[in-house]
């Protein structure tokens, strides 16, 4: 046979679009290195145990010793109890929708209000839980910056799910409907089970958004030098120990700032690999 | 006629939203301990009267549904019936069988532990009952705790059917419960009906004449949302009374 090659401009827009494609792609990958080289290769030099395993000392944002373990922990505590609450109160709403309401108008009310506040800048809910604070008389603190977190994450959370969900071919929760399982222990025993990947996935999300917010816990966590002792203390993030050293006129502390960068990619990293793996072992029986 | 109904339909009407009726005044008995099929051409309504048996109609959104299904006398459209329970009375043999995202054991085992009824030993025990039952004991014994997902899809519709047998239900409805599957997997499935035809009442959609001729002791024929004809197999099939239904026999259609 022939090869021959013939001018058509429907192969010419194909190879303009593939290269587009290929070009959109490549901008992404090379933000991402080059993300990844600016954190490492200004993060790593001062990257030190004396670092992550201590708290600042007097005059560390002179350029004096000490850590940012206050800032490890603290995002760990704030944005961890922010996802687990806004797990607890996700997953079901994710549920409801799917197993009761599933196609209704008030189900496209549901998600509408999710994907508004989704978009609102987290700024303006930190404003809005500092008003809150002021109003029950509470201060700057860890309950503070995890209801914050946990409302932050909330939206993000249920629809990331809620797509997962929906995703469910219907003659599966069919299949437990057929031998007499209610709606409830179908889409518990069910749904649940078979969106668990998902599940894991939206979590994940939710607490990359939780732990990088800097605007959100600024009002609400507020800083400290101190490891927090109970829920009423003030918390240091990552976000806010970041801000604050690169903020700082002394280039030894603005390289900390880096460092501290280094630790919140790592941070993420472990724990959306740690939970990958985990949703892989158990994902096993379910259907594809 | 018919001694013992087992399932009586009177003047069921069902309708879609915004769309044509899809059954009109459906009148029918269905007898006890044979296998009913229900044929007819695509469309004609024959899945719709069947997941009006189970009440899985209620789950399309929109849906209405007038007049009575009884089954032994009860109609299972009462305010008063608990859906669960006529579900738990009505196995469902669908058409692509789906394996809940469990092991092979755990499906067989799922609905008897929804409804608490069996647990540890005895609970193997009905496992390896229901699984011989649906002829696939032989082929898992020794991987019950393996994904279901991993068997073949005719294994599949036999943990399906194992699943379905095991919350002891009365009445056992197959919605084309063959189309997916090989012809050796199909085959299978036909024997156990057939099988079991002496402890249940089964119900079976089909849009292949053939296997209405394998399987039926009673056929209910529909087009268009009506039923046409309705009679002991031999009957309908050697000396239809309708016209459409020689048509459809003759293969018009």
């Amino acid at each position: 046979m022939v090869r021959s090659w013939h001018f058509k401009p429907r192969h010419v827009a194909e190879t303009v679009a593939k290269f587009f494609m290929l070009l959109s792609f490549l901008i992404v990958a090379a933000s991402l290195l080059s993300i990844l080289w600016t954190v490492l290769s200004r993060g790593l030099p001062a990257l030190s145990w004396e670092m992550i395993s201590q708290t600042p000392k007097g005059g560390y944002y002179l350029g004096k010793e000490g850590g940012i373990l206050n800032a490890i922990i603290g995002s760990l505590l704030l944005a961890g109890g922010g996802t687990l609450v806004a797990l607890v109160i996700s997953l079901p709403i994710a549920l409801f929708l799917e197993t009761y309401v599933m196609k209704t108008r008030w189900a496209r009310y549901v998600r509408l209000t999710l994907d508004i506040l989704w978009g609102i800048p987290s700024i303006v809910y930190g404003a809005f839980a500092f008003t809150l604070m002021l109003a029950m008389g509470l201060r700057a603190s860890m309950l503070g910056g995890i209801i914050v977190l946990a409302l932050l994450e909330i939206p993000i959370m249920t629809r990331a799910m809620d797509e997962v969900i929906r995703l469910m071919p219907e003659e599966l929760s069919q299949a437990s409907l057929a031998v007499g399982a209610s709606k409830l222990e179908t889409a518990i025993r069910v749904t649940v089970r078979q969106m668990l990947p998902g599940i894991v996935t939206a979590t994940l999300l939710a607490f990359g958004r939780g732990i990088g917010d800097a605007a959100s816990v600024l009002y609400t966590a507020g800083y400290t030098d101190r490891i927090p002792t109970s829920l009423s203390s003030p918390t240091a993030s990552l976000p806010l120990a970041i801000y604050f050293q690169l903020g700082t006129p002394y280039p030894e502390v603005q390289q900390r700032a880096y460092a501290s960068a280094l630790v919140l990619t790592l941070i993420v990293l472990i724990v959306s690999l740690g939970s990958r793996l985990v949703s892989a072992r158990l994902g096993r029986f379910i259907n594809r | 006629m018919i001694t013992k109904p087992h399932i009586e339909i009177r003047n069921l009407n069902t309708f879609y939203e915004h769309q044509q009726p899809a059954l009109v005044n459906v009148n029918l008995t269905i007898p006890r301990n044979q296998v009913t099929v229900i044929m007819g051409p695509s469309g004609c309504g024959k899945t719709t009267l069947l997941k009006t048996f189970n009440r899985f109609l209620e789950l399309t959104d929109g849906t209405r549904i007038a007049g009575e299904v009884l089954i032994d006398g009860v109609n299972i459209y009462d305010p008063d019936q608990d859906v669960t329970e006529i579900r738990k009375k009505t196995g469902l043999l669908a058409q692509r069988p789906y394996m809940l995202p469990m092991s092979i054991y755990e499906n067989v085992a799922y609905g008897l532990r929804i409804h608490g009824i069996k647990r540890g030993r005895e609970l193997d025990l009905a496992v390896r009952h229901y699984l011989e039952i649906a002829g696939l004991w032989d082929e898992v014994k020794d991987r019950l705790h393996a994904p279901a997902t991993r068997l073949s899809i005719g294994q599949q519709q036999r943990v399906c059917l194992a699943r379905g047998l095991a919350v002891e239900p009365e009445i056992l409805l197959g919605d084309e419960p063959t189309s997916a599957l090989d012809p050796i997997s199909a085959a299978h499935i036909e024997a156990r009906l057939l099988e079991l035809k002496k402890d249940y009442t089964i119900v079976v959609v089909t849009h292949t004449l053939r296997q209405a001729k394998r399987l039926a002791d009673y056929v209910i024929f529909m087009y268009m949302g009506e039923v046409v004809e309705a009679g002991h197999a031999r009957q309908v099939f050697e000396d239809p009374q309708q016209e459409r239904t020689r048509g459809y026999l003759s293969g018009q259609f």
